[in-house]
């Protein structure tokens, strides 16, 4: 299949890269950029543990085509640490256990962020809402709630 | 080293886990890795008459092909093995193995695999073990004459003793019956099972596992691979879930014996809807309760008989069988316990260890049965549980010594955390006594 060149902004660098029209956002990250936090699950929608941000919205990126986020800013958890420091809300995961197997995890932080950037002191029931497209089959859901909960409240 | 009990610790591996650095299976690319599907059956049950896989071998990007005559040990694997690798002849159930495709990337693995020429002479299969029990019924494995799994020769059915429930039931005022069934089950880590297989410099085979349990796998695959254990390096301990799904192997023997065949890294990963439909389940349980109960609500006799499904071949299953029985009168004092359970095959997929290992398939459908037996003595269930729940020193169906019981412990604190006030005889009740 011919292959076109994809410009995008990812984790704030410009990348340039050769993709196929068929390729999702995830196969480039994964497989020809080697950027491996977002993890293919289901490779179909359901579970989340692709999200990454386009332009600052969480979008399941097994799902986004490639070719779509041409000129467009991608950020995944590998971009979520500022200048070496962990992000508040990769701090309160680790510092509260917010994960069992991890897997989910990269999507989960990358929701998490989505939400409180809009929302920055989320109930309970908005956190439960926000988050309900991404799956924790070890069943971290309540350390995640809290995880996001003790960020809002300053804590981190 | 007590200083860390009952404190809330960091993981040591968990800055990898938030900062997405740390490296699952799937998320190692090699150089020139290439990559591997299966070719599944179509059907539950068949011979296969033809296969040809030529026109898929000169597909563009395919570098060659396997089936059972590439296997240098033997074609077999699983924890009772009894599973081929690749079926080369009699399908057992829809999904197995008959051969894998192994190119440059997996479109054109699914392009080759668009390409063979699989004829099956179809069979009528059997999916519902009580008619897999049925004289007549469709044998699942070739060159038997039942479905039955034996325990020893000739040994159909797994016993379990304690007392005599003939006498228990003969002293019970009231006798109640329960059929209950717990259904097939999938692990549904979020992590697809996933292998990535080369060979090191020094010659030896290298795999990246998903593996729960990498010596129960270990020794299955030096016999599958034909080589001695020295010569794999395996190598696991980073896994996305497993809830004992991955305590089998779904991919390290078809990655390892395309990296054996191609000598070049090999990754083979199952999509999720693969996993879904094909891999090893919990499997189906039956189980059949009578139950002998004097007034006062003490249980003297249950006798259960167990059916559990184990698919098309025997997984862990003689095992899970066994330790459902062994626990399915829940955690209460029964003196007279009779358990006839059966293994039954079936031309579904397998049935593996999930959480809990079917002990809580018996212990889930006693509890139901206790529910039955309240309702039937028109006792609070609260009460029937106190009543027979283990204090130290009573004896489990296996004649095991019960020792440091905690149902009626942890019974007051569910109840706490119900907002559920039990009467003060209840509350003085303790595990340490009767």
């Amino acid at each position: 299949m011919k292959q076109q060149v994809l410009t995008f902004i990812l984790n704030g660098e410009e990348v340039a890269v050769l993709v196929t029209p068929t390729e999702t956002l995830l196969d480039v990250l994964r497989e020809r950029l080697q950027i491996t936090g977002p993890k293919r699950g289901c490779d179909d929608g359901e579970c989340g543990a692709c999200t990454v941000l386009l332009d600052g919205e969480p979008v399941r990126s097994c799902l986004t085509l490639a070719l779509t986020v041409e000129g467009r800013t991608v950020t995944t958890v590998e971009g979520l640490m500022v200048k070496g420091e962990l992000d508040r809300l990769q701090k309160a995961f680790y510092e509260r256990g917010a994960f069992q197997c991890g897997f989910c995890t990269p999507g989960m932080l990358m929701v998490a962020k989505s939400l409180l950037a809009k929302n920055p002191n989320p109930s309970r029931d908005e956190i439960r809402s926000y988050m309900a497209g991404n799956l924790c089959r070890c069943g971290s859901y309540e350390e995640i709630i809290e995880a996001i909960q003790a960020v809002a409240a300053g804590e981190y | 080293m007590t200083q860390y009990v009952g404190q809330a610790m960091p993981r040591y591996d968990g800055i990898g886990q938030v900062t997405g650095t740390t490296k699952y299976v799937d998320d190692i690319v090699l150089p020139g890795m290439l990559y591997a599907k299966c070719l599944r059956s179509p059907v539950h049950k068949g011979i296969i008459r033809h296969l040809d896989l030529s026109a898929a071998e000169r597909t563009p990007g395919v570098v060659g092909v396997l089936t059972a005559q590439d296997v240098p040990g033997q074609n077999i694997y699983g924890a009772s093995g009894d599973q081929p690798v690749f079926n080369p002849d009699h399908i057992r159930y829809k999904g197995e193995r008959i051969a894998a495709v192994v190119a440059v990337d997996e479109d054109t693995c699914m392009e080759a695999l668009e390409k063979v020429k699989l004829e099956i002479e179809e069979q009528e299969p059997v999916f519902d073990m009580f008619e897999a029990m049925k004289p007549g019924a469709p044998i699942v494995r070739p060159g038997t004459t039942h479905n039955l799994h034996e325990y020893m020769p000739g040994m159909t059915t797994r016993v379990i003793k304690l007392g005599d429930v003939e006498q228990g039931f003969a002293e019970a005022d009231l006798i109640i019956e329960g059929r209950y069934q717990t259904t097939q089950q999938d692990h549904a880590p979020i992590e697809p099972h996933v292998s990535v297989a080369y060979l090191d410099p020094a010659n030896r085979l290298v795999i990246h596992t998903v593996s729960q349990c990498l010596y129960f796998h270990l020794s299955q695959l030096v016999r599958v691979f034909g080589l001695p254990m020295s010569q794999i390096r395996y190598i696991g301990g980073t896994i996305g879930g497993g809830f004992g799904g991955k305590n089998d192997i779904h991919a390290d023997h078809v990655a390892g014996l395309a990296a054996l065949k191609f000598r070049k890294p090999v990754k083979y990963r199952e999509t999720r809807r693969e996993d879904l439909r094909y891999s090893g389940k919990r499997g189906v349980f039956v189980m059949e309760y009578k139950t002998g109960v004097k007034k006062d609500g003490r249980l003297v006799a249950n006798h259960i008989k167990e059916y559990h499904d184990t698919g098309a071949y025997g997984g862990f299953s003689a095992y899970a069988t066994e330790k459902c029985g062994m626990f399915a009168s829940g955690p209460y004092w029964i003196p007279n316990i009779l358990v006839e359970a059966k293994t039954i095959y079936t031309n579904k997929v397998v049935s593996i260890s999930m959480r809990g290992f079917a002990i809580i398939n018996g212990q889930s459908t006693m509890e139901i049965q206790m529910g039955k037996i309240a309702e039937a003595l028109g006792m609070d269930p609260w009460e029937l549980r106190f009543i027979n729940a283990w204090r130290d020193g009573d004896m489990g169906a296996s004649r095991y010594i019960v020792r440091g019981a905690g149902a009626l412990e942890a019974m007051k604190k569910a109840a706490e955390l119900a907002g559920v006030q039990l009467p003060a005889h209840l509350m003085a009740m303790s595990s340490r006594r009767r």
